[in-house]
């Protein structure tokens, strides 16, 4: 406990009291109030790091979902290799961003890369990739798809079998159609589970740094930049710790005001 | 959905003359490990790898230790603020990392009487680019006492019940009726901990500053912008920072699912 406060609490603590001064590490701390904040609102790289992250969430999330949800109900059933096809979804959860993030680059290459040939195989035109300003946060969005489908597809699985078998006899035996129970039975159901992984998802899309960091840094031309991203470089690269906490500070407020916008979205309860 | 490892491993068993063809070729002509032996030899990846490895059984071990003992605390014992202490836990969980990470990392620089630091941790760099400063941070664990008091409140109270008639201290109860009980909770725990400091990349990102300290993922990436066009040490690097986890995975596959479950459906 003690090292979770020493850790965890303190450090908020501190990070409100360094967004508001004007520490850098090579001159000392003082006090500038609330003028970091000034200064990021007023910063339009913070604002396109933040769009950036906003349209990396609203990529990758709700096609995630679609995805993991369409395997989960596929795999709903027992049946021989079940598990193994379950681990090959799994695997890139477990595998590093970091090893991923490289070997995805460079099926992105434009020239040799992997994705341009599998493109070039259906009639499709060759593609920048992480090159190009219009796609590379696609590319990334892509790369991230793939890798967390596992992810929300064990916890749909596992609300998946929290319905009991019986629901779908009587909605046979009453002549629904498969599609039928699904929409009628299954997704109100499925609803506490679907909310979590959508919160829990949000927040992590938001701090999404890793796959940016090694891709493409930021690049080309800001197009990829995150808002931790942004931090980092602050922080790390310009050495203006007050200033960067300050973003980080900001960024924890929209992560929060978005949850507090999804449990209140969601709210609505399940009639059973 | 495997076609991204196929191509790692493709490619980093490709000699040169085949890596930059177009078509590329998804079946390599030959087989070639010369790509791994300049992995080893021209950067520190052994150093890597021995470094993430300690830093993973130590992580570990810190963590099923802490977690069991306080997850069973919250659980079991009493004890005022019992309820208050663990929503505030609870809460820390959902603080991002990056907001801490930076005051954490003063907190590292400034510890005082190491690494050159005086009484008030200044004029050195106290614990940075250290096994401390590399492992003690992450031993916060809210997620791991989470699963754990979870766990130890599905156990049947009579169990304890019996141990203190039986006149057993409660560290007595602890470790010899709810610890050994507690064994596919302590195995799920681990996979995520080998899991969680095997790809830890930010914090050694920021703590560690000589190439000695690196950890894996860290070393992969500083390895690849070193050997930006060579694709065929960078993918046999990749491939060797990727195989203990896909080992550890399939080890425990079983406990992975159920361990991420477990949390969804309580959470």
């Amino acid at each position: 406990m003690l090292l979770i406060a020493l850790f965890t609490i303190w450090p908020v603590v501190m990070a409100l009291y360094l967004s508001l001064t004007n520490y850098d590490v090579l001159s000392r701390q003082d006090w500038v109030g609330f003028s970091n904040y000034q200064k990021l609102w007023n910063n339009e790289l913070f604002w396109r790091s933040l769009e950036n992250t906003a349209i990396y969430a609203f990529g990758t999330i709700p096609v995630r979902m679609a995805i993991a949800l369409a395997v989960a109900v596929a795999l709903n059933r027992s049946f021989r290799g079940r598990s193994i096809l379950l681990s090959l979804y799994y695997v890139p959860v477990v595998t590093a961003t970091v090893a991923i993030a490289i070997v995805w680059q460079e099926m992105y290459d434009p020239n040799y890369g992997a994705m341009n040939h599998i493109l070039s195989l259906v009639g499709l035109p060759r593609i920048g990739w992480l090159g190009d300003p219009k796609w590379a946060m696609f590319s990334i969005i892509l790369t991230s798809v793939w890798r967390n489908i596992g992810t929300s597809l064990v916890i749909f699985l596992a609300g998946l079998q929290g319905i009991p078998e019986q629901y779908y006899e009587a909605a046979q035996i009453d002549g629904a159609g498969r599609w039928h129970q699904f929409i009628h039975l299954t997704w109100p159901l499925l609803q506490p589970t679907t909310f979590f992984i959508f919160v829990t998802s949000t927040i992590a899309a938001f701090q999404v740094f890793e796959q940016v960091l090694v891709m493409t840094n930021g690049g080309p031309a800001n197009a990829t930049t995150t808002v931790v991203h942004q931090v980092y470089n602050t922080a790390f690269q310009s050495l203006q710790m007050g200033y960067a906490s300050a973003m980080a500070f900001a960024l924890f407020l929209v992560i929060l005001s978005i949850s507090m916008i999804n449990v209140r979205l969601f709210r609505s309860d399940v009639q059973y | 959905m495997l076609v991204p490892f196929w191509w790692m491993v493709a490619t980093s068993v490709k000699p040169d003359d085949q890596l930059f063809v177009y078509p590329p070729e998804w079946i390599p002509r030959s087989v070639d490990f010369r790509h791994y032996a300049r992995v080893l030899s021209v950067s520190n990846f052994g150093r890597y790898v021995l470094n993430s490895f300690i830093l993973v059984v130590v992580h570990t071990l810190t963590y099923l230790a802490l977690a069991s003992v306080a997850g069973y605390a919250f659980a079991r014992l009493r004890f005022p603020g019992r309820e208050t202490l663990f929503i505030v836990l609870l809460a820390t969980m959902m603080i991002p990392q990056q907001v801490t990470m930076i005051p954490v990392f003063l907190m590292i620089k400034g510890v005082p009487f190491f690494g050159g630091n005086d009484l008030y941790g200044e004029g050195g760099i106290g614990w940075m680019n250290s096994w401390w400063g590399l492992i003690v941070p992450s031993m916060v664990a809210p997620f791991g006492i989470f699963l754990m008091r979870q766990f130890f409140q599905t156990l049947p109270v009579e169990l304890e019940d019996a141990g203190r008639i039986d006149g057993a201290s409660e560290f007595a109860i602890f470790g010899q009726i709810m610890l050994p009980l507690a064994g596919p909770a302590l195995v799920t725990l681990s996979l995520f901990s080998f899991d969680a400091g095997w790809s830890s990349f930010l914090w050694p990102l920021l703590i560690t500053t000589t190439d000695e300290m690196r950890t894996i993922q860290l070393g992969l990436m500083i390895f690849r912008n070193q050997f930006l066009v060579e694709w065929g040490p960078a993918m046999a690097g990749a491939t060797l920072a990727t195989i203990p986890s896909i080992l550890i995975f399939i080890a425990g596959q079983r406990y992975f699912v159920r361990g991420i479950a477990m949390t969804g459906l309580k959470g």
